[in-house]
C-alpha cells in the first residue's frame, strides 16, 4: 500500500522523473481546463480558433499582392497560411507556456507537483489550434484543387521540431519569468518582432545574399521553410544553414531549457 | 526516537530563506540586475558570491508522527508552521535536515487550490481532484458522495464564480474530504466558513482519523480545534519545536507565549460566530479559571469571558451551550440578567456552571451575550461557536461508576440512584 518517499536537500532530483509520470493525468486535466477556459462566455467559442488565423491570412494575403511578392508559384492563401501554421503555433505556445507558472501561481505555492507539467500542459493546448489550423489548411488545399507534393511525409517532422522550439524556449521564459516579470512585456515584443525576421510574407530566397547566413540564425528560419517546402514543393526551398540552424538551435534551446528550469524548480514556491 | 510505527520522522530539518536581496533594496527587476552589473561589475559578481543574510524559517525541527495519530501544529504566526508544511508537503525544498514519510501525501493548505471560476461545479471537481493527486477513476467513483457531501446538486453545472461563498467552500473541502491518503496534512482549513461548515469539517477530520485510520497534521489558531481533533501537538517558536507533546499542555504553552496570563485563553476574533447578532456587545475573548483545560467530572465550572459595548447596554445576560467534541449539544443554560456595560466599556465576567456533572470526556462551548431572559423575550448581541475547549477527566476514586464511563452512557452523569 504505502511507499517510501524521503524529503531532503537536493533529493527531489532522483524522484523527478518518477513523479512527473505519476503526475501524467495533471497534465490533461490542466490542459482540459486551459482549453475550457478560453472560450467560456463567448458567443462564437470555439471558432475563434479559426477566425483568428483566417483574418490574419487574409491580411497578409493582401500584403503580398500590394507588395508584389512572389508567392513561390502558388496561389497566395496557400502560400501564407503554410507559414502561418508554424508560426501562429510557436508564437501562442511559447507566450502561453512563459506565462503558465506565474498565471498558475496558486497552484505552484500551494501544491507539490512537478513544475514541468505546467509549461508543457500550455503548448498542448495551442496544439489543439494548431489542428484547427491545420484543417484550414486542407480546405484551403481543397478549394484550390492544390495536390501537396511527396515530400509532405516529412512534415511530421517539422511538426516535432516546432514544438520543441516552444517548449524550449516556453520554458526558459516561465522559468525566468517566476523572477524576471519583464519577460511579460518583453514576450509580446519578440512575437511581433519575429513575424519580420521570419519568411512568413516572404520567402528566404528573397533575402540579399550577404544578410542570409544572419537571417538563417533565427531557427524559425529553418522551420517555416520546412513546412511551405513540405506543404507546397515547388520554388519553396528550404536553405540548408536555416536548416541546421534550426536543428542545433532547437535542440539546443530545449536542452538548456529543461535544465535551467530543473535547476531553479525547488525555489519557484519561494520566489513566485 | 524513530520507532517502527512511525509514518513520518522529521529529523534536524531546517529550512532558510536568503534575505540579502531585499537589504541592498533590490525589487525584483531586471533593470537593476543589469544595471548593478554593468556599473559595478565586480561589485554584482562578489554579491552573487557572497553568502546573503539568511532568515531561519525553521531550525533542526525533529519530532515523529505514528500511523493514526493526530497532531496539532501551533504556534503564533511567523513561527514556522506553514514553512513546515510546505516542506512536508514537497512544495519547497528544505535546506538541510530529513523527512522520511511512509505513505501518500495529501496535503490542504487552501481551500479549493486551482479552482476555477468560469468552470462549473462538475468541471471543478475532476479538476480539483487531480490537482490533489486522485485519478480520474477515482474521482469518478467517489463523485456522487463529494456532491452529496457539498450539497450543491443544483448548482452542478453552473460557473462557481455564481456561487455563494458558502457553496464554495463546502464543494472545495468535500473534494478534499474525499482523498483517501494516508497522511492527510492541513493548514487553517477550518478559518474559513460558517459556524454550521465548521462543524462539518471537523466532523469529517475525525472521521478520517478515528474510523479510517489516517495520520493527520492539522495546523491552527483555533485552539478549540487543536483541542478537540488533536491528542499530541508540536509548539513552535520562531523555527524552533519549543514543545511536543499532549495537546493540552501544548496549548497551554502557546496561550502562555501569547501574552496572556497563565490560564488558557481563547481569542474571540478567530472563532466563528452568529451572523445575525446586532454585536450591540462582542466577545473579545475567553479564559478557563486554570491553567489547563481540565476538569473533573464534579468541580464546578468556571471560565471568564470579556466583552465590550458597542452602545449603552443597562443589562446584560450570558447563555452558555455545551457540546460535546463530535458537536452533539449536550446542554444549555442561561443566566439571568445582570448590570450592563455603557458605551466603549469592557468587562469581564466570570461564569460559573455548579456541577454540570459532564462524563468525561472532551467538550466545548458556544458562549452568547443579549439581554431579556426566557419570559421578557431575549435578543442574542453577539454569540461565539466553539470556543473554550475542555476535558472533562474522570475522578480517581469517586463514587460511582464515574471512572470507567463508557461511551454509549451519554455525556451526563446523574446524581446517584435512589431506590424507595
Amino acid at each position: 500500500m504505502s511507499q517510501r518517499l524521503i524529503i531532503e536537500a537536493g533529493r527531489t532530483e532522483r524522484q523527478y522523473w518518477r513523479d512527473l509520470w505519476r503526475y501524467r493525468e495533471l497534465f490533461y486535466f490542466l490542459a482540459w481546463r486551459d482549453f475550457l477556459i478560453r472560450y467560456k462566455q463567448t458567443v462564437v467559442g470555439v471558432a475563434w480558433s479559426l477566425i483568428r488565423p483566417v483574418l490574419t491570412m487574409l491580411v497578409l494575403t493582401m500584403v503580398v499582392k500590394v507588395g508584389k511578392l512572389p508567392p513561390g508559384g502558388v496561389p497566395v492563401p496557400l502560400f501564407v497560411f503554410s507559414a502561418m501554421l508554424p508560426w501562429t503555433f510557436f508564437s501562442t505556445a511559447m507566450s502561453e507556456s512563459g506565462n503558465s507558472l506565474v498565471n498558475n501561481a496558486n497552484l505552484v505555492s500551494k501544491i507539490y507537483f512537478p513544475r514541468l507539467v505546467v509549461p508543457a500542459s500550455s503548448v498542448l493546448v495551442s496544439l489543439v489550434d494548431f489542428v484547427v489550423s491545420a484543417l484550414f489548411m486542407v480546405a484551403l488545399m481543397i478549394y484550390y484543387r492544390f495536390v501537396p507534393p511527396a515530400q509532405v511525409v516529412f512534415l511530421p517532422f517539422f511538426m516535432l521540431l516546432v514544438f520543441a522550439a516552444a517548449l524550449g524556449i516556453g520554458l526558459w521564459i516561465a522559468a525566468l519569468m517566476v523572477e524576471y516579470r519583464d519577460f511579460r512585456f518583453i514576450v509580446p515584443f519578440v512575437v511581433q518582432f519575429g513575424l519580420y525576421a521570419s519568411p512568413v510574407f516572404l520567402m528566404t530566397s528573397q533575402f540579399p545574399e550577404h544578410w542570409r547566413p544572419l537571417y538563417a540564425l533565427n531557427p524559425m528560419v529553418g522551420i517555416i521553410d520546412g513546412f511551405r517546402w513540405s506543404l507546397l514543393g515547388g520554388e519553396n526551398l528550404i536553405y540548408g544553414p536555416a536548416l541546421v540552424s534550426a536543428l542545433v538551435g532547437v535542440s539546443g534551446v530545449l536542452a538548456t531549457g529543461l535544465w535551467y528550469f530543473r535547476r531553479t524548480e525547488r525555489t519557484f514556491a519561494d520566489k513566485i | 526516537m524513530a520507532g517502527n510505527d512511525d509514518i513520518i520522522v522529521v529529523d534536524k530539518l531546517s529550512k532558510s530563506y536568503a534575505i540579502g536581496h531585499q537589504a541592498d533594496g533590490w525589487s525584483g527587476g531586471l533593470r537593476h540586475e543589469i544595471e548593478a552589473a554593468v556599473r559595478h561589475p565586480l561589485k554584482w559578481i562578489q554579491r552573487q558570491r557572497a553568502v546573503k543574510e539568511e532568515f531561519h524559517a525553521l531550525q533542526e525541527v525533529s519530532f515523529a508522527v505514528k500511523t493514526g495519530e493526530v497532531i496539532g501544529i501551533i504556534g503564533r504566526n511567523g513561527a514556522g508552521k506553514s514553512t513546515l508544511l510546505k516542506v512536508l508537503s514537497r512544495i519547497t525544498e528544505p535546506t538541510s535536515g530529513r523527512i522520511e514519510i511512509n505513505g501518500r501525501v495529501a496535503s490542504l493548505l487552501e481551500v479549493g487550490t486551482g479552482f476555477h471560476g468560469d468552470l462549473s461545479g462538475r468541471e471543478n471537481i475532476f479538476l480539483n481532484g487531480a490537482i490533489l493527486g486522485m485519478s480520474k477513476v477515482e474521482i469518478q467513483r467517489k463523485f456522487d458522495e463529494i456532491v452529496a457531501f457539498s450539497e450543491v446538486e443544483k448548482f452542478l453545472d453552473t460557473p462557481v464564480k455564481r456561487y455563494s461563498s458558502g457553496m464554495y467552500m463546502r464543494l472545495a473541502f468535500a473534494v478534499a474530504a474525499h482523498l483517501e491518503p494516508e497522511i492527510l496534512i492541513v493548514d487553517e482549513v477550518l478559518a474559513v466558513g460558517d459556524a454550521a461548515f465548521q462543524k462539518k469539517c471537523l466532523g469529517k477530520m475525525q472521521e478520517v482519523s478515528r474510523s479510517q485510520g489516517r495520520t493527520v497534521l492539522f495546523v491552527s489558531h483555533n485552539m478549540s480545534a487543536v483541542l478537540q481533533l488533536t491528542s499530541r501537538a508540536v509548539v513552535l517558536d520562531r523555527g524552533r519545536v519549543r514543545f511536543f507533546g499532549p495537546t493540552e499542555k501544548a496549548v497551554e504553552l502557546y496561550a502562555g507565549s501569547s501574552g496572556a496570563d497563565s490560564s488558557v485563553f481563547f481569542p474571540a476574533n478567530e472563532t466563528p460566530r452568529e451572523k445575525h447578532g446586532s454585536q450591540a456587545a462582542r466577545f473579545i475573548s475567553f479564559r478557563f479559571d486554570r491553567a489547563t483545560p481540565i476538569f473533573s467530572a464534579g468541580e464546578d465550572f468556571t471560565f471568564f469571558a470579556k466583552v465590550r459595548a458597542q452602545e449603552d447596554l443597562p443589562q446584560l445576560r450570558f447563555s452558555l451551550t455545551v457540546y460535546s467534541a463530535d458537536g452533539q449539544p449536550v446542554g444549555s443554560c442561561f443566566g439571568a440578567e445582570r448590570p450592563g456595560l455603557s458605551r466603549g466599556a469592557e468587562t469581564e465576567v466570570a461564569i460559573t456552571i455548579p456541577q454540570p456533572r459532564l462524563a468525561p470526556g472532551r467538550y466545548y462551548c458556544g458562549v452568547a451575550v443579549g439581554k431579556g431572559t426566557n419570559r421578557t423575550g431575549q435578543v442574542d448581541f453577539d454569540v461565539v461557536f466553539n470556543t473554550l475547549a475542555f476535558e472533562v477527566r474522570a475522578d480517581e476514586g469517586a463514587a460511582g461508576t464515574v471512572a470507567g464511563w463508557h461511551r454509549n452512557w451519554g455525556s451526563i452523569v446523574f446524581p446517584d440512584l435512589i431506590y424507595s
